[in-house]
């Protein structure tokens, strides 16, 4: 199961729950599961990066995630 | 990582373009014309905000030598979103940025353009389109923005990330970041500081203003020449805006007279499309410096409150703060990068920051070096400069102390791998910058900044010449050196003479795809890709001997750049890049190398900075007399460009610290829109900027790069700040730390500007 942990800014759409473990074997999977269970917090994730073990994605749909891996939710960033 | 020796990475050898940019042979933005090519031109909203009730063209149409006039009519409105590199962007307010299409949303706001056969005559015309504007009161702060009878910017923009929040509001979004219990941390602290801040809306200050020539062809295709940090960005968005088909869209990108974040977006390139298009001529647009300042991305002016606290012992137990961020005209702040640069440096156990990002009748901001980490540094590193002060601690110390290293979660949520910090601060301690003696009037201080370093998308292609040169093509247009340093990576692979690679950047019809030059990711993702290309042109080489000696291609070893047979192999000696490069038509013909990949993001990189400063207490003007910034790079491919890079930011950071801001009058009207009236710092400001290297091995990059151009603008603003603190005695929390500011404060507080009065600053003891 991997590790999903949500940032402190979107726990009040998820009732307070600061990680959720997914059976889920890549990134976009993950996302959809989490929408799925918390439903207004959808909208909210659509636009962000992914770290998985700690390397950051902006676009992280397909990365692949095994179990036990650790994955956080985090802002895009644009760098100049 | 296993230490690799390199024989060509680490040396310093002479850019490839040099020669053409130092003779001025090198061809910017507005060097290009075409024969037939009109002239555009843009009329702006001389108010900050402005609902338009008419535009009447007519006059202008009818004017000598016009061609074409557009409006915002001509741009179809669009709720479509874009991935542009890092981020996604909203083409609804890319669009209404390029031609205002029912308000004005800052002075300078683009209102209509026309195409004549002079640019005198579309300047005139220009002039004779009549506008009629109902004008509305300008919001120009944070405060007044979110203020409950403020005017509202956008009446369909509700807040983001705020459950209930429906708007509208002024208030784009709201984020935050915690961890820990707050009010334990805190009642834990015996020192608390607390403080707000504010900086200035501060421009990029490329040197470069914005320009393109746009060609729109009878057969529906456009080919656009410009200054562009990312042609691919330019063609996408150009694109998405105009709903033309990509493939008929050709961006080929000149040499770059400077971007630091603020050439990504477009201004002027669909605008020139648009008009080519109606006047079946080529058009070329070049921006006034006056309309640079007006009208493209500064940086977000910010006010930010922070509080940390720490025990006796310098260990920070908490820290809480508040950070709005102005976006301009349309959402987009940098906040949600501030907020998660803010204290990435450190290991805090407990801490709360929320980010604002917050609509103001101004430019809409563009990335800026290190976009939103700057101003959050400035405040985090002032508070510590002060806790060091009353705990009587040396500032490196408290900072050592605290320190974040490899496995420490970052404040944003994962956990580090190998990080410099330590080192940086280690060596900045060590270095005799710190304990060296202060003048009359003069202080010290020190800070730290940190950047994430971005990844993304890049291509690129190694051809092999029949002499054993090779050339390697990118996407990525080069502004801080990347030519020759991806020519070192490409001469490392194959163990030929850095100057027998050529270098090159591409059009989008010739390159594969490549993400922006920005976010410090060119020497490490492009260079990545340019490593794999490098390497695809050996494999191949070494298959091209096997066939020469007739062995397994499997067999074939790769020895200072040169093939080396299979022991045993009869009349076999090594074969150099030459030597299979001089048989290619013998073995199987040309050879090109090519490679593509997604990174993700680079590694953290942090740099801390001493910086002494000098005070005229008559005229509140300071001088920086001496600077040293130490930044892990985790491995300088070309040491000159990296330290270029250290010097070039840390010349920004001064800037925005001492001087840069963009003056408005109560009608939101900018005052200082030229670079006479908006000091940016020359070459006879500052002092030779000293630059300590360090590597630490990013474990994502074959060589180790990390990313380099945009840490080390983060820690100037607080290092100047605190060494305007040693010298003067006096906390100054409002950038820039102009000499008008500074003597009034000085006159206020009537306090003696002394030798270095240096309370805390235990280096100097």
């Amino acid at each position: 199961m991997a590790t999903l942990h949500v940032p402190g800014g979107l726990r009040e759409f998820t009732g307070g729950v600061a990680t959720v473990q997914l059976d889920a074997t890549r990134v976009s999977d993950a996302l959809e599961q989490l929408a799925r269970l918390y439903p207004s917090l959808a909208p909210h994730i659509a636009d962000m990066a992914v770290a998985v073990d700690g390397e950051i994605y902006t676009q992280p749909g397909y990365q692949p995630l095994s179990p036990s891996i650790e994955v956080h939710l985090l802002p895009r960033i644009a760098g100049g | 990582m296993s230490p690799r020796t390199f024989t060509q990475v680490g040396t310093r050898p002479i850019r490839h373009d040099g020669v053409d940019k130092v003779t001025g042979r090198a061809n910017y933005g507005a060097d290009f014309t075409l024969p037939g090519m009109l002239h555009g031109a843009v009329l702006r909203s001389p108010y900050a905000h402005a609902r338009i009730v008419s535009i009447d063209t007519t006059a202008a149409e009818a004017a000598p030598g016009v061609k074409a006039v557009i409006t915002g009519a001509d741009i179809p409105e669009t709720n479509a979103k874009l991935m542009l590199g890092e981020g996604a962007i909203d083409l609804h307010d890319v669009g209404d940025n390029l031609l205002a299409h029912g308000k004005a949303l800052y002075n300078g706001h683009a209102v209509a353009a026309v195409a004549a056969v002079t640019a005198d005559a579309a300047r005139s015309a220009a002039a004779l389109i009549k506008v009629v504007y109902e004008v509305l009161e300008p919001v120009l702060s944070v405060d007044r923005a979110m203020a409950a009878d403020a005017p509202i910017l956008h009446d369909n923009m509700a807040t983001k990330g705020q459950p209930g929040a429906n708007g509208p509001s002024n208030l784009a979004s709201r984020m935050e970041l915690k961890r820990g219990d707050l009010t334990r941390g805190f009642a834990d602290a015996d020192v608390v500081v607390e403080r707000e801040f504010r900086t200035a809306t501060v421009h990029q200050g490329y040197i470069e203003p914005h320009a393109c020539v746009a060609r729109y062809g009878e057969d529906g295709r456009a080919i656009v020449w410009c200054s562009t940090q990312g042609p691919f960005a330019v063609r996408d968005q150009c694109a998405a805006i105009l709903s033309m088909d990509p493939a008929n869209i050709k961006v080929i990108p000149s040499e770059i007279g400077g971007g630091f974040g603020g050439k990504i977006v477009v201004y002027l390139e669909p605008l020139a499309i648009m008009l080519s298009r109606k006047a079946q001529r080529p058009v070329k647009m070049v921006m006034t410096r006056d309309e640079v300042f007006r009208a493209t991305g500064p940086t977000s002016g910010t006010k930010i409150r922070m509080k940390i606290g720490a025990k006796k012992d310098g260990t920070i137990v908490a820290a809480d703060g508040s950070l709005y961020y102005e976006a301009g005209a349309y959402r987009g702040s940098p906040a949600g990068a501030g907020m998660m640069c803010a204290l990435a440096p450190y290991r805090i156990p407990n801490f709360l920051i929320e980010a604002f990002d917050i609509v103001v009748n101004k430019p809409k901001v563009a990335a800026y070096r290190a976009p939103g980490s700057p101003m959050a540094s400035f405040a985090v590193e002032s508070v510590l400069d002060e806790i060091a002060r009353q705990l009587k601690t040396d500032p490196i110390d408290l900072r050592l102390k605290n320190a974040a290293s490899e496995g420490d979660l970052a404040p944003y949520g994962p956990p580090y791998g190998p990080i410099g910090l330590k080192d940086i601060l280690e060596a900045a301690r060590k270095h005799p910058h710190w304990t060296s003696p202060l003048g009359k009037n003069q202080g010290r201080g020190i800070a730290c900044g940190f950047w994430f370093n971005a990844g993304m998308n890049s291509s690129a292609s190694v051809t092999l010449n029949m002499d054993g040169s090779a050339a390697v093509v990118t996407g990525n247009p080069d502004i801080g050196g990347t030519r020759v340093a991806q020519a070192l990576m490409v001469a490392e692979e194959l163990g030929i003479p850095v100057e027998r690679v050529r270098p090159g950047v591409a059009d989008t019809d010739s390159s594969g795809f490549t993400d922006v030059t920005g976010g410090s990711r060119v020497c490490y993702a492009t260079g990545m890709a340019v490593i794999k290309a490098a390497e695809d042109v050996r494999e191949q080489l070494k298959a091209r001997a096997a066939t020469i000696w007739k062995v397994d291609p499997s067999a074939v070893g790769w020895e200072d750049g040169r093939a080396t047979p299979p022991a045993g192999t009869e009349k076999a000696e090594p074969l150099s890049v030459a030597d299979l490069a001089a048989k290619l038509s013998h073995t199987g013909g040309p050879i090109i190398g090519r490679a593509s990949l997604y990174a993700p993001m680079a590694g953290p990189a942090f740099g801390a900075h001493i910086c002494d400063l000098e005070v005229d207490p008559e005229t509140g003007r300071s001088r920086v007399v001496r600077y040293t910034a130490f930044q892990d790079v985790g491995k300088a491919v070309h040491p000159s460009f990296v330290e270029g890079q250290i010097q070039g930011g840390v010349a920004q950071g001064i800037g925005w610290a001492l001087n840069e801001e963009y003056v408005y009058d109560r009608n939101g009207i900018m005052e200082n829109a030229g670079f006479l009236d908006y000091r940016m710092p020359v070459a006879s400001d500052l002092p030779m900027i000293e630059t300590v290297v360090l590597e630490v091995a990013n474990p994502l990059h074959p060589y180790g790069v990390r990313g380099v151009g945009e840490v080390p603008i983060v820690p100037p603003l607080a290092a100047v700040a605190n060494a305007m603190r040693d010298a003067t005695g006096l906390r100054f929390t409002e950038l820039p730390l102009s000499p008008p500011r500074v003597l009034a404060a000085l006159e206020r507080e009537h306090e003696p500007v002394g030798a270095g009065t240096g309370a805390g600053q235990g280096g100097r003891r």
